[in-house]
């Protein structure tokens, strides 16, 4: 058997032009819209600033800046409690929605993704009036006891608020890779006698590992290289924050901020690496696709009021900014109370008369970017985990390095590179709307393509060979076995990259050239810059959440579908 | 008779290409960039394209120093008419890069200074349009709950009571606040001016990283008080929070600006944006409840709604008349920025907890006298006001080049300088610390 494999999968790796063509492709996308911009604009922290020249001192300025250093380490310490955190939330949820019969599991996997959801600004201004030192949770622990929690304030506050932020990313691969769990895997174990907690601790887990592997080192990254949360609690000791502030306030030619950006994408690559070498040496591929993943169980009365409770809990947390962000949108005046003055609906009236482009645009601009994401991410996991092209490992990880490209580098690098094309009709290349699109492609393939990686290493070769010792050629193998088997994760990573390019902000907005290409999140940072226009940019908020909910839904339905029909085919 | 009518022929086709002339003087598209909300903008997009039928205006918002930026990366192919934002300096930085169209506007009755500040730019190149000056808001609910007291300075700020419930906006990430810090030095003098930074520094509960978070921190309630521009205080109370603001003795008023960019697609619609905004209605749309800034116009104020101040009345500068200087700002821009960043943002704890210790040695040392422990809490105010950079050596031409680039080989970097400053304050802040202990201790 073990010599039956190697002698094929050698013979599957035999470079094809089709392959090439793919790579180059490729290879050329991330070039041209991720290398090239953001080398124009780190080349800034490796030069002198007074001669030009080429130089590292910067990086020993870094090294002997106590600001940075600080800095630096706060950043790793929020990153690794925030996985902590957030595996806290993810894992009930993820468990109990894939292990038993739940009524309503649709609906607690779509409401466990709208914390990523959360608008710029908007999320974290109803945070505050909910949990800000004197939210309402604080005023009424005042009033009532006489205490404050400060829920908010410093690093902790940054490790709350990403957790609930960010902790979708390991729900949804984690739930991804627990349905893909052979079920005679389990059936095995438990003919071996094991059960319980140890059959989930000896088996389930360890075989789900590679979706949690993937949606872990996610949430590390994210919260590594995130601004805006940091920025809106006002932490600024942190890595993130401080290349931001560099760049956009010291000015464009220091290069300390540059070389935060450097260190930035550095340590993220460092933290993916580590994430590949926890998987080397493993197999957690499953031949069979016997009944779709785990046995679904019935839940006993004794176990069913625990797991109730603990996921109302649960969803009642992640939940609560856009609990607050609901009340902001109905609020007349909100301010040091426990519940607005009086309530109107007013606001939407205001948004949905005034600002409509910007919900269409962002619904084109988004499922757009989500769907070259996907095709991209399918193509690279491909050429990686099944080709031994020269190159493809070098496509995943530039394509991941992305992640830990700031936006407002990118959007810069943007500018910097394409402002001087210029279009037939006179418009600069950089400012077209495609660019929004290829810019948030391109910040949001990391997610698209960890979770594909993750789908394809669940897929076992050896159906493949299958299919192609039966005569079917290399595209229909793919088109007809590869991609049906990874659908659960190409959904998983459609989903990912929609709702957060649906709010993504800081390389939009250096790139937004006219309010009619404005995406919402656009539209609600201009909202949310004045006192009168707080509720509206709440009710923007809510319509974003709403929308992006709503094909959440669609494409859990979708995959559902799916993979009813494929378990029933089988 | 022939020659009479060909003569009214002429006359009436003369007439009609006049006309014609007319109508067609500003048609198309306006792109203005700017800082200022929606609720500030809207009004005049609506009323300008109402009064110009067959013009659309197109306004992009981006605050101050993005702005700024972005104009410089995209002046190979500007497409941008006009820049409309607060701050001054930026405008100072804009046309000192060569990157505004000189113009000289027609309308009449704007005088050529508010206070001490010229209200447009003397060679012509930015224009104000409306009025602004600093001071200091708060929530009145938030008040009342705690007890607190109404301040009427910026030194009262940094009184014990008012400890962790002031906010401020970081200097360098917003342009009206960096004024304000800018004025206070000014007017009280580079040390003395410090001094006052740092006290308030001491009793800040947050720096905040945009000018909005400030008002919208005092708006939910979040801070007690915050240090602002006025129209957020004045806009905030017209969209009905509960917040007061006030002017402080020391305070500047410093117009809010307009300038043509510099090889704009549309000149003429961009000039005939500015007249507009500088007539009368224009004038007039200012006191909007959502907008509420000053006019430039002193005749406009005869409009004015309950509760707006004429500038044009107010006695500006209490302290002896200072003349806020925009050259010296703009010059040391940076470094300021960069000091009140490494002294005070980002060594907030320490500096909070030296200033809390400072404020019970004090709380004790007027229960009951004692020399020693007050030479001891005056030691540690001084440690905290002590300065890494005097002001002579802050425009020395070493440390502002650090801040530009194309300095000398030898010189020191920015990165080494702040890390020098950010040292030197935590230093002092220990040492205080420890001298305030020491005196709360004597007192015991």
């Amino acid at each position: 058997m073990a010599l039956f494999q190697i002698a094929m999968s050698s013979s599957s790796a035999r470079v094809r032009p089709g392959q090439i063509v793919a790579v180059a492709l490729i290879a050329a996308f991330l070039v041209f819209f991720l290398l090239v911009p953001v080398a124009t604009v780190i080349v800034t922290a490796f030069r002198d600033k007074a001669t030009g020249a080429f130089t590292l001192v910067n990086f020993l300025d870094f090294a002997r800046t106590d600001l940075f250093v600080r800095s630096f380490w706060n950043s790793v310490y929020v990153s690794s409690m925030s996985v902590v955190v957030a595996s806290v939330f993810a894992l009930p949820l993820a468990y109990y929605t894939t292990r038993f019969e739940f009524r309503g599991a649709a609906i607690v996997q779509t409401l466990g993704i709208i914390p990523l959801i959360m608008p710029p600004f908007a999320g974290a201004v109803a945070m505050q009036l909910l949990f800000g030192r004197n939210g309402s949770v604080n005023l009424l622990l005042d009033q009532y006891f006489g205490f404050k929690i400060p829920f908010m304030e410093g690093l902790n506050g940054v490790i709350f608020v990403q957790s609930i932020h960010y902790f979708p990313f390991i729900l949804i691969n984690l739930s991804a890779a627990l349905r893909n769990i052979d079920r005679s895997m389990e059936e095995s174990a438990q003919n071996l006698g094991s059960s319980g907690l140890r059959l989930f601790r000896r088996i389930v887990f360890p075989l789900a590992m590679p979706g949690y592997i993937a949606g872990a080192s996610l949430v590390f990254i994210k919260v590594f290289d995130d601004l805006a949360t940091p920025l809106l609690l006002n932490v600024n000791q942190m890595l993130a924050p401080q290349a931001y502030l560099r760049i956009t306030s010291v000015g464009i030619n220091d290069p300390m901020g540059y070389v935060i950006s450097v260190v930035l994408i550095v340590a993220s690559l460092a933290a993916m690496w580590l994430s590949v070498l926890a998987m080397r040496g493993k197999d957690y591929a499953t031949t069979q696709r016997g009944g779709g993943g785990l046995a679904k169980r019935e839940m006993r009365t004794g176990d069913a009021i625990p797991a109730y409770t603990m996921i109302a809990v649960i969803l009642a947390l992640v939940l609560a900014p856009h609990v607050g962000l609901f009340l902001m949108s109905v609020a007349t005046i909100w301010s040091f109370s426990p519940l607005p003055d009086g309530f109107t609906l007013k606001h939407y009236a205001t948004v949905i008369f005034d600002s409509g482009q910007y919900i269409w645009n962002t619904v084109l601009y988004a499922s757009l970017a989500a769907g070259i994401d996907i095709v991209i991410g399918v193509a690279i996991a491909y050429l990686v985990l099944r080709t031994k092209v020269i190159g493809a490992k070098w496509l995943d990880y530039t394509a991941m390095a992305a992640l830990a490209v700031p936006g407002v580098v990118l959007g810069i690098g943007f500018l910097r590179s394409y402002y001087g094309v210029i279009l037939p009709g006179g418009q600069s290349l950089a400012t077209y709307w495609v660019m929004i699109v290829i810019a948030l492609a391109v910040r949001r393939l990391p997610y698209a393509l960890r979770a594909c990686m993750a789908a394809l290493q669940q897929v076992s070769q050896s159906l493949e060979e299958a299919a192609e010792n039966l005569g079917a050629g290399k595209r229909r193998t793919i088109q007809r076995v590869v991609v049906p088997l990874m659908t659960g994760g190409i959904v998983a990573g459609f989903v990912t990259s929609f709702a957060t390019a649906a709010v993504e902000l800081s390389a939009t907005i250096m790139l937004v050239q006219s309010t009619a290409d404005a995406p919402l999140a656009y539209g609600l940072y201009v909202y949310m810059q004045s006192p009168a226009g707080r509720g509206a940019g709440a009710a923007l908020g809510m319509i974003a959440v709403l929308i992006v909910g709503i094909c959440t839904y669609l494409s859990h339905h979708i995959a559902e579908k799916d993979r009813a029909r494929k378990a029933g085919t089988a | 008779m022939r020659n009479k009518l060909l003569a009214a022929a002429l006359v009436s086709t003369l007439a009609l290409s006049a006309s014609i002339a007319i109508a067609q003087t500003p048609t198309g598209k306006l792109v203005i960039v700017t800082s200022f909300s929606k609720e500030v903008t809207d009004p005049y997009k609506k009323a300008f394209e109402k009064a110009n039928p067959g013009v659309t205006v197109e306004i992009q918002n981006r605050n101050t120093n993005a702005a700024v930026k972005y104009l410089e990366e995209t002046k190979s192919n500007n497409i941008t008419d006009l820049m409309w934002a607060s701050a001054p300096d930026a405008f100072e930085a804009l046309k000192q890069r060569e990157l505004l169209e000189k113009y000289k506007p027609r309308v009449t009755g704007i005088p050529e200074k508010i206070g001490d500040f010229p209200i447009n730019d003397p060679e012509g190149h930015f224009f104000g349009f409306a009025a602004s000056g600093y001071g200091i808001m708060w929530n009145t609910r938030y008040v009342q709950a705690n007890k607190l007291p109404e301040p009427k300075d910026w030194q009262d700020l940094a009184k014990a009571p008012y400890h962790n419930h002031v906010a401020i906006a970081a200097p360098s990430r917003s342009g009206t606040t960096h004024l304000t810090i800018e004025t206070i030095l000014q007017g009280e003098g580079w040390d003395q001016g410090w001094r006052i930074n740092k006290e308030i520094g001491g009793n800040l509960a947050q720096v905040t990283e945009r000018s909005f978070g400030v008002p919208d921190g005092v708006n939910s309630g979040q801070f007690g008080y915050g240090i602002v521009i006025d129209f957020f205080g004045f806009s905030a109370q017209g969209a009905g929070f509960p917040v007061k603001f006030v002017y402080p003795s020391v305070t500047t008023i410093v117009p809010a600006n307009i300038g043509i960019v510099k090889n704009a697609p549309n000149a003429p619609l961009a000039k005939a944006f500015i007249e507009f905004l500088l007539s009368p209605p224009g004038q007039e749309l200012l006191f909007e409840p959502t907008i509420r800034r000053l006019p430039v116009n002193p005749a406009t104020y005869a409009k004015a709604p309950e509760g707006m101040p004429n500038p044009f009345n107010f006695k500006w500068t209490g302290k002896g008349g200072f003349k806020f200087d925009t050259d010296l700002s703009e010059r040391r821009l940076g470094v300021v920025d960069a000091l009140y960043d490494q002294t005070i943002t980002f060594q907030l704890e320490p500096l909070k907890k030296a200033t809390k210790a400072i404020h019970d040695a004090e709380a004790k040392l007027a229960a009951k006298p004692n020399p020693a422990a007050a030479a001891l809490v005056k030691e540690a105010r001084d440690l905290i006001a002590k300065m890494p950079v005097g002001e002579q050596e802050a425009l020395s031409s070493d440390i502002v080049n650090a801040f530009k680039g194309g300095g000398k080989d030898k010189a020191p970097r920015q990165a080494q300088l702040e890390q020098q400053w950010a040292k030197f304050a935590a230093d002092n802040y220990a040492k205080a610390l420890a001298k305030a202990e020491e005196a709360a201790k004597a007192l015991n």
